[in-house]
């Protein structure tokens, strides 16, 4: 078992999603950047879809209460083991009693654990991230104990990688949406001339941005979302449905971001920049 | 039954958006329904279907695909689907609920501006039968057509943080149940003690886009006692098989 000591500010169990029960109203869920957790579940020798956990902002503190393999990724936060520092894409051994705990957030939004095996918590409709109220709780909570295997020894075939991180990035490639043809020029010109800030509204399920663009007064039918999906309110306001977002809206889907932008946004925090590339 | 024309549009790197006339009708949802039957005999597997009104968001959760060939195929499909109706089996689904004031807060409000007595309102919610066009939003939502007009009541001018799970909502054209505890701005009328999403369950959410659902009204005391029923799992809501 991992003991949570302290989960920090929003601490989850993710694998890369939950799929086929969207024409029930089910989102996907899942690890929001998912390049980041297929990578270390990868340098594990893992299944990319293995649980991790995925931290927000500040890092837990943890307890191992069986020997493993762990690896980091995602956002920079500072971690140690036992006090000793401990890097990103590297694989590090664990043992009984060892304590994981996070220090300052560097870089990015979002960091992940993945541990050798997986987390073993229930799977609930074929996945075991973390979604209310398919899971009971929406989050893990402080003194949960989270399961895994033991794993004495295992050789690596690889201990560490170097990776081109995506944190600097902050142009989204973007698909024309459903509704793109909606837009008028003057829209068009906002949309892909300026560069917008993540507004404070920004979790697993959305992230608003604060600028505004020229409003419109369409109405359309309740149609199908997906996850990196922008809606454009009448008000003007562009709201891009992340992971946990619903699976149907009524807005007009404008643009719909490609997977890898998905990922670089979800390392994106209050007052980032980006912008938009329609390819 | 002919077929209505439809539209392909890509939908980022997986999936496709496939619409058919821009309106709410049961013939289109019957028509959708086809497609989705002849689709799935084909048997590819990782696509996921999801209706919503008038359109199908169908989402390929193996890989990236090609938009060109993706669409041939669904207009293949779609040219064939006249000839090769399966039998579909629909059902109407009677749900209880409860318009005590203590859940329907909103109903004598509701009945004055809709000038109808509280018994007059009531009478009307349950007398008809509603579509399900959709399910979304929330698990276990159901987008519902079939309200009559005058029924019909704007959402209230300030939304709620939180919306009791299983109540009863109605506004504009709409008339629903939240699955579970949600902000909203609907007008509650009363509350459906039936769990609409348990994922406990195989099946987790009994209804089916294309069932039906009627209304029944029930005393707070049959409420408490289909509460009972519902969390040892006795509880069965009530269906009749629809001609599909």
């Amino acid at each position: 078992m991992l003991k949570v000591l302290k989960p920090g500010l929003y601490l989850t169990i993710q694998d890369l999603g939950r799929f086929g029960f969207r024409d029930i109203g089910v989102p996907i869920a899942g690890a929001m950047d998912v390049e980041s957790v297929k990578r270390a579940n990868l340098l594990l020798e893992n299944d990319e879809n293995d649980a991790v956990l995925e931290i927000t902002m500040t890092g837990p503190t943890l307890q191992f209460d069986a020997d493993t393999y762990i690896s980091l990724s995602g956002a920079h936060i500072a971690a140690t083991l036992n006090n000793e520092p401990i890097d990103n894409y590297t694989v590090v051994k664990v043992e009984k009693g060892d304590i994981l705990s996070y220090g300052r957030l560097e870089q990015g939004f979002r960091g992940y654990l993945a541990i050798k095996g997986g987390f073993q918590s229930e799977k609930l409709l074929n996945s075991r991230s973390q979604f209310y109220p398919v899971t009971k709780e929406a989050r893990v909570k402080d003194g949960e104990e989270i399961p895994y295997k033991e794993t004495l020894a295992y050789e690596p075939r690889i201990s560490e990688v170097k990776i081109e991180e995506h944190f600097e990035k902050n142009t989204l490639k973007v698909y024309k949406g459903p509704e793109f043809s909606l837009l008028s020029d003057a829209q068009l010109s906002e949309i892909f001339a300026k560069s917008y800030t993540v507004s404070k509204e920004n979790n697993r399920m959305a992230y608003q941005l604060s600028e505004l663009i020229a409003g419109h007064s369409h109405s359309m039918l309740t149609s199908g979302t997906l996850p990196g999906t922008i809606q454009l309110t009448p008000a003007g306001r562009l709201i891009i449905l992340m992971k946990d977002g619903q699976t149907t809206g009524g807005y007009p889907r404008i643009l719909q971001l490609s997977e890898e932008s998905i990922s670089i946004l979800a390392q994106k925090k209050y007052g980032d920049e980006l912008n938009f590339k329609l390819v | 039954m002919k077929s209505y024309p439809i539209s392909i549009k890509p939908f980022g790197e997986r999936a496709v958006l496939v619409e058919w006339p821009n309106k709410v009708s049961e013939s289109i949802l019957a028509d959708i329904l086809d497609f989705m039957d002849a689709f799935k005999e084909l048997k590819i597997p990782n696509w996921e279907m999801s209706v919503a009104y008038n359109s199908l968001t169908m989402v390929y959760n193996q890989d990236h695909i090609d938009f060109e060939d993706t669409k041939e195929m669904i207009q293949a499909c779609h040219e064939k689907q006249a000839q090769s109706k399966t039998e579909r089996v629909q059902h109407l689904w009677t749900l209880p609920v409860c318009y005590d004031l203590e859940f329907g807060m909103d109903i004598e409000e509701a009945a004055k501006i809709l000038n109808l007595s509280v018994k007059e309102l009531i009478k009307q919610h349950t007398s008809h039968q509603y579509i399900v066009y959709g399910i979304g939003f929330l698990p276990g939502f159901m987008y519902l057509g079939g309200l009559p007009s005058t029924l019909e009541i704007p959402r209230r001018a300030e939304p709620r943080l939180k919306v009791q799970k299983g109540s009863v909502g109605l506004a504009s054209k709409q008339t629903g149940i939240y699955p579970q505890d949600s902000p909203g701005g609907w007008n509650i009328i009363g509350n459906c003690p039936v769990d609409l999403f348990d994922p406990s369950k195989k099946d987790p959410c009994f209804v089916k886009v294309g069932d039906k659902i009627q209304f029944e009204s029930i005393s707070k005391a049959e409420y408490e006692l289909h509460k009972i029923e519902g969390e040892v799992g006795i509880y069965e809501p009530e269906k009749v098989v629809l001609n599909a």
